[in-house]
């Protein structure tokens, strides 16, 4: 026995000096290689290196003998070694390695756990190496195995080390400098092991037991060699960490929560799916838009008038005319906006035209117009640029189409969620995102009769054409005939006459959509594609409404520009008369100017607060059309169905009225067209602004919980398409439309002479020439007049046409290039795939080869461990799995056990230990193999 | 405390975390846990008392998730397997460690590999079994299909990984804040 002990350790002692030259050698490479360390340091490992070879070479006698015994094996591990090493450094250089067989067993595991799909080869190599070992190991004689048990101990039981360590002490005495070196380096290794055990799939008993060993190994020889002087430092980086974590954890939550309405929208589309939550987005977008442009109106128009202008009642346009003032105060009167109404702040009229007012000599003609051109100049950057992010957002999905499902299955359930409310949603929004993703695979899969779906749509689209067209001829012969009227007697027109238009409108509008969704109905479209089409057909329905509207108040507004007209000529003559007649009167040139009261004085109609008003009025009735329709007919038709279904004679829920679904394209439109209303009105309406501010904020509060309330989603729940720059693209036309006949009014009309900050120019931008003329240096005045030259304008405009050619080029030309890329990368996969699945197939040869074995049936019967040796035997590539799943695997509860439970996170040794028991891991073949 | 200083070398948690998450253990079931941990007992808490913790409560997967966590693999946790598991669903637990886990967590049947059974229990609790029986086949076998690298109609832990090492989710939502 003692004999035995004593053989142990000298071959140990034989194996473990190998190592060390061999360490010392590659390490000496490396390190004249990378020139890291100082000049003399390495003259001297230079010297000691030699020294060590020498002593290796001739070893004091008392190990030679037992050297030659086992130097085949030996060499052979070196070679191994080497090898290894150098394979490692290959794939992670800093990593650090010493001669110490614990060490390398660990590490062994280690790489087998990191080791990523990447390094499929140097897999394979190890695979290999492994195999090569074990069956060195199995031919090895009695010294190896000796030795090789000795590692176990080592490795394993604390006892054992202890002994091993004692004799590591002994060693240390004669330890030369190379030893030292390598020393240092497994200290290095058990620092590091220390530090990264916590990232280990081990078991806990195992890491502490690990641990221990490590901590020991550490303090032992770290007194040797120096201090840890590391650990503090990392301490406090990972105390860094933490708190870093931490703080970004909190400003996370902290913008979620400045996020307003999320919750909201997260639980709508929790139950309606993504496609009705965009809807509520991309209302609360608009509600943060149109919040912005209120601050703009309110801060640079309304407030300086109102703090630094005239008050009420000092001058005519601030002031109820003498006729209107007993009804001013009439409900009725204030809601069609008369009365007081309409000589306030909220409208143009109401604004003086003194250049600049107050303390601070504000300029509120200019600022106004400055404004009123400033909102669309903001709303047409922001829009446009939300389209540019929204088009970056969408082209990235490089990888989107490839996990979908996996994705979905493995990553949606949030971990975090504690409260039973949020986890119902979740479980609500994880199945309905489930369905959306299945509705478009279905999509994806249908082929159907090409040609049949191909002449139906084209029936579809000619139909709603002629829809189109009809409802525009009506809408124009309507139009002509209620001008007509116009011309006749107010008196002898019945209400219908008088009210053609709208009525007409408000029946289109009612009836065209529902129509349009059931022509539509042919076409067979997925319905987010649907869904486009859709709001594209009643966009064009609207858009004619709108015109027509414009083309009559622009009738009116001609009509008021002529009375206004005759009235200033006549206003000028009673002033020119009165003069005359004073100072014939009085027979004295100084005529006092005339003194009437503001409230009698004379007034000319004030088309643009006309205007203003009719804008104003066609929001609010847009409004309340809208809640009505909820009220009535959503709400009003829930309640109807779920109450009512107590006594009926069919399932009214199932049935025909059925509740109602959410109508996404409508009410994007009604947003769309009334964000349109709000920018043609806010000139000439200031307060327009802050009143769709409280119609879009009633709005959010409103539809959300009458969606929550009375819809049900839709029979196919669709997902949003990513971006909804299709919502975008609308409302950019549509601010394109609005812009037109501002600028037109702007440019073209003369203000009204006696109302509002223009009066008295000839056009309202002459407000910006006069301050250019007056109140700026000259020079910039000469700059602008050469600025405007047609001269420059035109290269101008020609360099930004060829500008946007080339960048439209240029996009193209990247476009092309990703999509090349996607390609190659889709085709990379389905290789990688193909190839893979081919060794399975050549692989199943091999397995029936395998099948045929005749001491197949003497292998204990474990059969899962059989089946994983069957599905990919030998397939190299799958080689590491064999370490992943050994150390992954838990001991199944449910799996034939064998022997009692025992520590399953047993030190590493065990894992590949000589007795492994059937019940053991999943170490595929092991059994076969001791 | 010497088995502290310990823990936390093997965790991710502080001193003061795992303080705490010892206070929450001995909440569990308080006439089993002694306060006292410095010459380590051996008690181990059942299944059924951990699966109710709040944190726990709500999360489809609870079972399994203490299932995978316990040596027995019936779900008794000790203290060390009670701190582990959270210290891999905390947030500094790193991507890789946390794919292991999962993978075992949604393997249902403890066999190393996610088949077609795994997956449809795997759905079927998180959509609380709302999708009919087609829907839920046609799910698993796009999942499988996506997935499946080496063809044999059931995910290894290496296809696992591939998968969820691109998940933009993963991280966020594999956590758990104690």
């Amino acid at each position: 026995m003692l004999l035995h002990f004593q053989y142990q350790t000298l071959c140990k002692k034989i194996i473990y000096i190998c190592m060390c030259v061999c360490v010392c050698v590659l390490d000496e490479a490396r390190r004249r290689s990378k020139n890291r360390r100082a000049k003399a340091q390495r003259k001297t490992k230079q010297v000691s290196d030699d020294e060590d070879e020498e002593e290796d070479e001739d070893e004091a006698p008392r190990k030679r003998g037992r050297r030659k015994r086992t130097k085949p094996q030996d060499s052979d591990q070196d070679d191994e070694e080497d090898k290894r090493r150098v394979r490692q450094k290959g794939a992670k250089a800093p990593r650090r390695k010493a001669a110490n067989e614990e060490r390398d067993e660990e590490s062994e595991e280690d790489q087998g756990k990191r080791k990523k799909g990447g390094r499929a080869p140097s897999k394979q190599e190890k695979e290999d190496q492994n195999k090569e070992k074990k069956g060195n190991v199995k031919g090895k004689d009695e010294t190896n195995k000796g030795s090789e048990k000795d590692k176990k101990k080592k490795n394993g039981k604390q006892t054992s080390s202890s002994e091993d360590e004692s004799e590591d002490e002994s060693d240390e005495e004669s330890m030369s400098e190379g030893e030292i070196a390598a020393l240092k380096e497994q200290v290095e290794e058990k620092k590091k092991l220390i530090a990264t055990l916590r990232n280990k799939p081990w078991r806990m008993k195992r890491r502490l037991v690990l641990l221990k060993e490590a901590q020991e190994f550490v303090e032992k020889f770290e007194g040797a060699l120096g201090k840890g002087r590391g650990k503090k430092l990392y301490a406090f980086k990972v105390m860094m960490t933490k708190k870093l974590i931490k703080f970004n954890r909190d400003f996370e939550n902290f913008k979620t929560a400045c996020i307003p309405w999320e919750r909201k929208i997260k639980e709508v589309e929790s139950h309606f799916g993504s496609s009705v939550a965009s809807y509520f987005i991309f209302l609360r977008w608009m509600y943060g838009l149109n919040l912005i442009l209120f601050g703009f109106m309110f801060g640079l128009v309304v407030l300086p008038e109102v703090l630094m202008g005239l008050p009420y009642g000092s001058i005519p346009r601030k002031t109820v005319p003498r006729s209107e003032q007993d009804t001013a105060m009439d409900f009725s009167v204030l809601f069609d906006f008369g009365g007081y109404c309409k000589y306030s702040i909220l409208f143009y009229g109401y604004y003086n035209n003194e250049r600049n007012i107050g303390v601070l000599k504000f300029r509120l003609p200019l600022s106004y117009l400055l404004t009123g051109v400033g909102i669309f100049g903001y709303s047409l950057m922001v829009v446009i640029r939300t389209m540019a992010r929204n088009a970056n957002e969408g082209g990235d999905g490089g990888d989107e189409g490839e996990f979908t499902f996996s994705w979905k299955m493995f990553t949606s359930w949030d971990y975090l969620i504690g409260n039973p409310e949020t986890a119902d949603n979740k479980y609500a929004s994880i199945t309905t995102s489930f369905k959306e993703s299945i509705v478009d695979e279905k999509e994806n899969q249908k082929d159907e009769n090409i040609h049949l779906q191909r002449f139906l749509r084209i029936l579809a689209n000619i139909m709603i054409l002629c829809c189109l067209g009809g409802s525009g001829y009506l809408i124009y012969f309507v139009v002509k005939r209620s001008q007509d009227f116009a011309k006749m007697d107010p008196a002898s027109l019945t209400w219908f006459q008088k009210n053609e238009v709208e009525f007409v409108m408000s029946l289109l509008g009612l009836v065209c959509p529902p129509l349009f969704e059931t022509i539509a109905e042919l076409e067979d479209y997925h319905p987010r594609i649907a869904l486009k089409w859709q709001l594209g057909r009643i966009f064009a329905l609207f858009l004619g409404n709108l015109y027509t509207f414009l083309f009559a108040l622009f009738d009116e507004v001609n009509d008021k520009l002529e009375t206004e007209q005759e009235l200033k000529n006549a206003t000028e003559w009673a002033i020119h008369e009165y003069n005359a007649n004073y100072s014939s009167y009085y027979n004295t040139t100084d005529v006092p100017p005339l003194v009437v009261n503001p409230a009698d004085a004379v007034r000319g109609p004030c088309w643009e607060t006309a205007v203003g008003i009719e804008f104003v009025k066609l929001i609010v009735s847009d409004m309340q059309v809208t809640f009505l329709t909820i009220l009535i007919g959503d709400f009003a038709r829930a309640i109807i169905v779920r109450f009512l279904n107590y006594c009926w004679c069919w399932d009214l829920e199932a049935g025909f009225p059925s509740y109602a679904e959410f109508d996404i394209s409508g009410n994007v439109l009604g947003l769309i067209f009334n964000q349109g209303m709000i920018w043609m009105g806010a000139f000439y309406a200031p307060g327009l602004v802050g009143l769709n501010v409280l119609r879009l904020l009633t709005s959010m509060y409103f539809q959300c919980w009458a969606v929550m309330a009375c819809n049900v989603p839709h029979e196919r729940v669709f997902k949003a398409s990513r971006s909804n720059n299709f919502y975008m693209g609308l409302l950019l036309l549509v601010l394109f439309l609005s812009l037109l006949p501002v600028v037109y009014t702007i440019m073209t009309l003369p203000p009204s002479f006696d109302c509002g900050p223009f009066s008295g120019q000839d056009r309202m931008y002459d407000v910006v020439m006069e301050t250019i003329t007056q109140d700026l240096p000259a020079f910039i005045g000469t700059i602008f007049t050469y600025a405007t030259n047609p001269g420059l304008i035109m290269p101008a405009v020609l360099l930004m046409v060829l500008a946007i050619y080339y960048l439209n080029t240029v996009s193209k030309g990247y476009q092309q290039a990703n999509l090349d890329l996607k390609k190659k990368m889709k085709m990379a996969r389905d290789e990688e795939k193909n190839r893979r699945n081919n060794k399975d197939s050549t692989n199943q040869v091999m397995k029936d080869l395998e099948d045929l074995l005749p001491n197949k049936s003497l292998i204990p019967p474990p059969t899962e461990e059989d089946k994983s040796t069957k599905m990919k035997p030998g397939s190299a590539g799958k080689g590491v799995n064999l370490q992943k799943e050994v150390s992954l695997a838990a001991t199944n509860p449910r799996g034939p056990v064998a022997h009692p439970p025992r520590a399953r996170g047993g030190p590493p040794g065990h894992l590949r230990g000589p007795l492994p028991g059937p019940g053991r891991g999943r170490g595929r073949g092991a059994p076969p193999r001791t | 405390m010497i088995l502290h200083r310990c823990v936390i070398d093997c965790t991710f948690f502080t001193r003061k975390e795992i303080l705490r998450l010892h206070g929450r253990y001995h909440e569990l079931a308080p006439h089993l846990v002694p306060m006292d941990y410095t010459n380590e007992p051996d008690c181990k808490i059942p299944l059924a008392l951990i699966v109710n913790m709040p944190e726990l409560k709500e999360n489809p997967f609870r079972n399994r998730i203490v299932e995978s966590f316990s040596e027995d693999g019936m779900g008794n946790l000790s203290f060390n397997e009670f701190v582990d598991m959270f210290s891999v669903l905390s947030e500094m637990a790193p991507r890789e460690l946390k794919a292991i886990y999962a993978f075992k967590i949604y393997d249902f049947n403890v066999d190393n590999y996610l088949c077609k059974e795994d997956l449809e229990k795997t759905l079927n609790k998180l959509t609380k079994e709302e999708l009919t029986p087609e829907e839920v086949e046609l799910v698993c076998e796009k999942t499988i299909e996506e997935a499946d690298l080496d063809g044999d109609h059931k995910l290894s832990f290496a296809d696992f990984e591939n998968m969820i090492s691109r998940a933009p989710d993963f991280l966020s939502t594999f956590h758990i804040r104690i």
